[in-house]
């Protein structure tokens, strides 16, 4: 008995073989070069990932100029908290200080943003004012200088 | 009669023989063609493993840290996309839950509930957790979101093809596709800033240091210290996400 | 505010209760429902063929052929739906190139690959090569050529290589069974995979969504069925209905039976998500799941299957509520797909609160994308039926 091959067989087979094939050479010109280099993704994603431009300096770089208002801040409530929480992002201020200067706020809604009288604030964490009460329609900073809040102005 | 069962149980044993030769072959093809799943390379013992404490009884509210994000990662200041935002909870006397983060936190918090119907209430910084069995990079279809070496679950952005797959995966609803740049977008831990040495956005401006990051790997890092002398939960632990956000005073409340 | 996000401003102030700031948009809109809906009318459709194929139903041979074409032509338009929904639709490639092994998505272009070539386009080439190979000697100018090139190459119409054909296409039919509820079970995989959301995850999904393919697909071969007869002015059988009408009814009241154990499970087990699904289910689901799926999809198409097997008198109201309840069926499975598939992202996944849900008309993720896409796949199964005609086949005396 001669052993018979349909001809759809091996016609099918040529089809399948050359769709097949031409799958593996288009995948293999498509796949990112640093693909799996680590893992299943691209390597250069991690550079890519790291290259934004930072917005904020860090308060070390505020420093290297605002060494006074270091030492000032130290020596009160406010000593933990890194100028830039309140100056707003700091980083073009670094590169060039003459041409963008730092953010001054001040009123009673931008230090309320803090201290406003709120039930999920603990008390031990941060003085809490009612601002309906509390020397109404004037500016905090007329009595207390931001850098060192107990140090009060006459 | 027996002649025949022996030749059935012969035949049996060819069977059985066959296939198991059969799935042992297929099983080593298997094996080998593993190298075209791009296996994961065993994780660098050099590098930080990074994880982040939140501390609920810091946090004042105040919203500094969702701005701070915004500006950082070049968000849109619409309220629809945050990285990271804060929830205020108030329980009430009567046992309800009222759950509020209008625009994320940024302007601030309005007490809601008068002080004598609240039985406590407190605020919830939330952010990417950063799991080590993460569901978002489980599900991406194209390997377009993954865990860093250092443990930071990225975006590839030049590869994302927008699906929304992750954004479907992630339980604590930390994704969201950038409206302009059409990919998915997320917290990255500032992984820009961790490379040049700086501390994330969200923790360089909070004022009360409710926020911390550091190396798990380190036992001798802050972080490790604080999770070793305060008891500390993460959200949705029964999910097994392997979340490496630890959350200091927890209530039970939050979701 | 830029105009672009105006729509957003809208859905926040309708958001009920406390939501995650970034779930205010729908992440999978009126595409998404599309898509399970038509594969599922692919997967069902091949498997009512098979059936007459596998075990030999005699009186579902008109619709053999039918039915596989039916499949054919939503199965090509079946990825559309999906790639016009990415927001990156120029690297849907990307999933074949590196597909990654622990996603459940990125199979699908494997799966859907291999339904396609080897399983759909076998069969029907196997079925039609006698014809092919027959009508390329009869006609004359292009369409020999398109005849002849589709034969590919393969001319030999002596008995013994004809009954290779009938060999090979009924092995290609036995594969392509498991094949279509692979292919269907792995679209609610998709889903119930995804143990952020409760109102998904569960095992019992992908084969709530196999039987209701298989009930969509049965559906629109009867419809189907009845509209081609009624365009070539032949009569319609009514056996041949009765027949389809008869499995319609056993899988409707399997289907039916796995989706209420899905849900006295849910409500039984009762955990943390189950206030805000019990919310969801009485109150933006209603209508789509009381009403249009339960209602109309299931229980009236039940009852009028059950009241056609005893009912015989007029023929003509006989056919009328056949074509009725097969269109009842389907508006019913499309919104299964749509309670699953927008029901699943109404509810935040804080379990606090919904957003709402609003389908623009126009735009990629809009209705009319959506309509085309499923207008589409009956244009071109106007085209097959034309091209492959199952009533022009030439006939094979020993069947």
């Amino acid at each position: 008995m001669k052993f018979y091959i349909p001809p759809q067989i091996p016609r099918l087979a040529l089809a399948f073989a050359v769709f097949i094939s031409l799958f593996l050479i288009l995948r293999h010109f498509l796949i990112p070069e640093t693909f799996g280099e680590y893992g299943h993704y691209r390597g250069a994603s991690l550079i890519d990932n790291a290259k934004p431009e930072i917005h904020y300096a860090g308060q070390q770089a505020c420093f290297k100029c605002h060494q006074d208002i270091e030492d000032k801040k130290a020596q009160d409530v406010h000593s933990d908290i890194h100028c830039e929480t309140c100056h707003g992002p700091g980083q073009k201020h670094v590169l060039s200080s003459k041409a963008v200067d730092i953010l001054k706020p001040s009123g009673r809604v931008f230090c309320g943003s803090c201290h406003i009288i709120n039930a999920g604030k603990q008390k031990s964490i941060i003085n809490q004012i009612d601002l309906d009460k509390h020397n109404v329609g004037k500016n905090c900073i007329n009595c207390h200088n931001p850098h060192q809040p107990w140090e009060m102005k006459k | 009669m027996g002649n025949e069962k022996i030749i059935t149980s012969r035949r049996k044993f060819l069977k059985t023989a066959t296939a198991l030769a059969g799935a042992t072959i297929g099983y080593t093809w298997l094996k080998s063609s593993q190298i075209l799943l791009f296996a994961a390379k065993p994780k660098d013992e050099s590098l930080p493993w990074y994880g982040i404490v939140i501390d609920i009884q810091k946090c004042i509210g105040c919203g500094n840290c969702a701005k701070a994000c915004k500006n950082e990662n070049d968000v849109p200041l619409e309220p629809f996309y945050f990285r990271t935002w804060v929830e205020q909870y108030t329980v009430k006397n009567d046992g309800s839950v009222i759950i509020v983060s209008p625009n994320g936190g940024i302007d601030g918090f309005k007490q809601t509930v008068p002080n004598e119907d609240i039985f406590k209430s407190f605020f919830v910084p939330k952010m990417c957790n950063h799991c080590s069995k993460s569901p978002c990079t489980q599900v991406c279809p194209v390997g377009a979101t993954f865990e860093s070496p250092e443990g930071v679950v990225l975006i590839d952005e030049k590869y994302c093809i927008g699906c929304r797959y992750c954004v479907q995966a992630c339980p604590y609803g930390c994704r969201f596709i950038h409206p302009v740049k059409k990919v998915a977008n997320k917290c990255t831990l500032c992984y820009h800033r961790l490379k040049k040495g700086l501390a994330p956005a969200c923790m360089e401006t909070c004022p009360t240091g409710a926020r911390m990051y550091g190396n798990l790997r380190d036992k001798n890092s802050e972080l490790v210290k604080f999770l070793k002398e305060h008891t500390t939960m993460i959200l949705r632990p029964h999910l097994n996400t392997g979340s490496k956000l630890y959350y200091n005073a927890l209530s039970s409340e939050v979701r | 505010m830029e105009p672009h996000y105006q729509h957003l401003y809208e859905i926040l102030a309708h958001a009920q209760g406390y939501i995650f700031p970034n779930e205010i948009d729908l992440q999978w809109g009126i595409l998404i429902v599309v898509y399970p809906f038509i594969t599922g009318l692919v997967a069902g459709a091949f498997i009512l063929a098979s059936l007459e194929r596998v075990f030999k139903v005699k009186i579902l041979k008109p619709t053999y052929q039918i039915a596989l074409l039916t499949a054919l032509s939503f199965l090509l338009v079946a990825t559309m739906p999906l790639i016009s929904h990415l927001s990156q639709p120029q690297r849907a490639y990307e999933i074949m190139i590196t597909p990654h092994s622990s996603s459940a998505m990125a199979i699908f272009g494997f799966v859907y690959l291999w339904y396609l070539a080897v399983v759909l386009l076998l069969e029907i080439w196997f079925d039609y090569r006698h014809s092919l190979v027959v009508w390329a000697t009869e006609k004359t100018g292009i369409m020999r050529l398109v005849y002849k090139i589709l034969t590919l190459g393969v001319n030999d119409i002596s008995p013994r290589t004809l009954k290779w054909d009938r060999k090979l296409g009924y092995i290609i039919t036995v594969v392509g069974i498991p094949s279509a509820f692979i292919l269907h079970g792995y679209v609610g995989f998709i889903f119930g995979s995804l143990k952020a959301n409760p109102w998904w995850s569960s095992p019992l999904i992908p084969i709530i969504f196999l039987f209701s393919a298989m009930v969509s697909g049965i559906a629109l071969i009867m419809l189907v069925y009845m509209i081609v007869s009624y365009v070539r002015k032949k009569a319609i059988d009514l056996n041949v209905l009765d027949s389809i009408g008869k499995y319609l009814f056993f899988v409707l009241i399997l289907d039916f039976t796995l989706e209420s154990l899905d849900q006295i499970h849910r409500i039984y087990e009762a955990e943390e998500s189950f206030e805000i699904i019990k919310l969801l289910v009485s109150g933006k689901l209603y209508l789509t799941l009381f009403v249009a799926q339960g209602l109309i999809g299931t229980i009236i198409p039940l009852v009028t299957l059950v009241f056609l097997q005893f009912y015989k008198h007029k023929i003509r109201l006989q056919k009328t509520m056949y074509f009725i309840v097969s269109i009842l069926v389907l508006i019913g499975v499309y919104s299964m797909r749509w309670n699953v598939v927008i029901g699943g992202q109404l509810f935040s996944k804080s379990f606090s609160g919904f957003t709402s849900f609003k389908v623009g008309l126009i735009g990629l993720d809009g209705t009319l994308m959506a309509a085309f896409w499923l207008i589409l796949p009956v244009g071109i199964l106007a085209f097959l039926l034309w091209l492959l005609p199952p009533w022009k086949m030439v006939k094979e005396e020993d069947e």
